[in-house]
């Protein structure tokens, strides 16, 4: 079982604030799913390779051009910012 | 019914304002009850409509999808319109670009009834989950229509659209189309684009159709694949040659598996008794039955759950009240002690996201982080590459894979949903195709009676990669001889 020290630093490596009321409520059900995720201890994977691509596509790459995007497009984009400055997307202090 | 209205269309029986019309009012009638749709597009619908007559007065050739009113899973981007992935984080977002398959559906004059209603980030299997209404299930109001694509096939079983488009990371559109009595189809992954799909796992998910028969969903899915210059996950298509045209009807000499696995005693007796039934008929209808063995799926349920938190603990940082979507960003409303940047990430995800997603994102960032990433992530992914192996050593003997496609019918509202595991095993058997990246198609195969009603079931079939048209024919028969139209040997 997670300790509530535990989900806190979970919750603040994730970003997401939880409450100190809800901190039992997620310690209980986050391990009972990681509880739950230990029968694949029994799985043999010795030298098995883990999945990349599922149907085995490999790396592609677009050509290496600029494309523009429609300013019906532009404005969308900058109409869906909670706040802008001077064209710039404003945000509080890092610090 | 598509091609029946497609036809009526082009003979001028009917036109397509009237089509459109027509479902518009039962929406109205019946909206109250179902809560199919989150958001309505009746004005573009109309005016896509009109410009379809227009076309079939000027006597041009239209496409078989032209006209015909379909409706759209709310995380999946219509320019202009509201798309919220069933969360408050994004109840203001209005996309600023189609989707890939909006784009391609959007140049053969489909019409867009509206969004449909999704358990929060395809994360559920209900629709209980929805940060906005609960969607009830058609054939019995009293039930949930299955998840998360539940808004859409509520949409098609009510009457209210005639096709509908879902997404499908770990069942999404086959519980849904087996709990409301549908066609629900998962592409090979790759198959259609993700481009403008609101990702929840990107290694899993596709964007797929329901339809009421199989015939319908074969036409939408036409029209959805190929490459994209905008998924580099997305792969050719191969072939052009439409998926309705290899409905032949004829599965005379096709090899069915059906794997042991998964036939334990814990299944259900009605189901089984269903499930027993439909391979008698596949096998009157010439198809071979072969017991088959997939020997890890029973660690497929860990598997997917571990990736699939990996990946939404990823792709969910990307809602963060900076870019779009829902912004805390006063003091007033904040439970943090600091004021910097990290006070606007902690308080707008702890009020935007709803618990099933915190906790989601939480498990994901658990089992990623340092320490934690071998025995998690890495170890599923190992067993993915088992799971996979299973697969390609069964297609060694057969063509397609059949089941059930849930271990239950339609559950009632609040049956699972304090039970976070619960809900999971609903995914029992439909997790392995994402696993694998095979194709998987539910169908109705029969019914089961409860509470004095009966309640459809869902058959799954799953196909080689890139192999629909075998999966697509098989089910077509399947349905075209229950209906009686094809008589068995």
């Amino acid at each position: 079982m997670l300790t509530q020290e535990e989900v806190q630093h979970i919750a603040l490596l994730a970003r997401v604030g939880i409450r100190e009321d809800e901190r039992e409520k997620y310690q209980k059900s986050l391990s009972s799913v990681l509880d739950f995720f230990h029968e694949l201890e029994m799985v043999d994977t010795g030298d098995v390779a883990p999945i990349g691509h599922i149907t085995g596509s490999e790396n592609r790459a677009r050509a290496d051009m600029f494309i523009d995007a429609d300013q019906g497009e532009k404005d969308g984009i900058r109409k869906n910012v909670p706040e802008m400055q001077d064209g710039f997307v404003r945000v509080k202090s890092v610090f | 019914m598509i091609r029946e209205l497609h036809n009526k269309l082009i003979s001028g029986e009917i036109t397509a304002v009237d089509l459109t019309k027509k479902y518009l009012k039962t929406i109205e009638e019946k909206e109250s009850e179902f809560g199919a749709y989150l958001t309505l597009m009746e004005e573009s619908a109309l005016k896509e409509a009109e410009i379809v007559d227009e076309k079939i007065k000027r006597g041009e050739t239209i496409d078989l999808l032209a006209g015909i009113p379909g409706a759209i899973k709310d995380n999946i981007c219509i320019a202009g319109v509201r798309t919220t992935a069933g969360s408050k984080i994004l109840d203001n977002y209005i996309a600023p670009y189609d989707a890939t398959v909006i784009k391609k559906l959007k140049s053969v004059d489909a019409i867009f009834l509206g969004k449909t209603n999704l358990d929060e980030f395809a994360m559920g299997s209900s629709t209980e989950n929805s940060a906005y209404q609960k969607t009830k299930n058609p054939l019995d109001v009293t039930r949930v229509p299955g998840g998360s694509s539940g808004g859409s096939a509520a949409s098609v079983a009510g009457g209210e659209a005639v096709f509908a488009l879902g997404s499908d990371t770990g069942g999404s559109i086959r519980q849904p189309a087996s709990f409301c009595g549908l066609v629900g189809l998962k592409p090979t992954y790759g198959r259609v684009s993700r481009y403008g799909l609101i990702a929840m796992a990107s290694s899993f998910d596709q964007i797929g159709p329901f339809g009421t028969s199989v015939e319908d969903v074969a036409i939408v899915f036409s029209r959805l694949v190929g490459h994209d210059t905008m998924d580099a996950t997305s792969a050719e298509s191969g072939n052009n040659k439409p998926f309705e045209e290899y409905l032949t009807g004829d599965i005379k000499g096709l090899t069915i598996g059906v794997p042991k696995e998964y036939f334990s005693e814990k299944l259900d007796p009605r189901v089984r008794k269903v499930t027993d039934e439909a391979l008698n008929r596949f096998k009157k209808l010439g198809a071979n039955v072969k017991e088959i063995s997939l020997s890890y799926s029973k660690y497929a349920l860990p598997v997917y759950y571990i990736i699939v938190l990996s990946e939404v603990s990823s792709n969910l940082a990307r809602f963060d009240g900076i870019k779009y979507g829902l912004s805390i960003n006063d003091d007033e409303n904040s439970s943090e002690e600091t004021t910097t940047l990290l006070e606007t990430y902690l308080d707008t995800r702890r009020i935007g996201f709803g618990e099933e997603v915190k906790r989601r994102i939480m498990l994901g960032t658990y089992v990623l982080s340092a320490g934690y990433y071998d025995a998690y992530y890495l170890k599923a992914q190992k067993v993915r590459a088992l799971i996979k192996k299973d697969f390609e050593n069964a297609f060694k003997d057969v063509d397609m894979i059949f089941s059930p496609t849930t271990p239950e019918p339609a559950f009632h509202f609040g049956e699972k949903v304090d039970d976070p595991l619960m809900m999971y095993l609903s995914d029992i058997y439909t997790v392995t195709a994402n696993l694998a990246g095979v194709p998987a198609l539910s169908f109705p195969m029969g019914t089961i009676q409860e509470d004095g009603k009966n309640l459809p079931i869902g058959g799954q079939l799953m196909g080689k990669w890139f192999d629909e048209e075998t999966i697509l024919r098989t089910a077509d028969t399947f349905e075209r001889s229950y209906n009686g139209e094809i008589l068995e040997k």
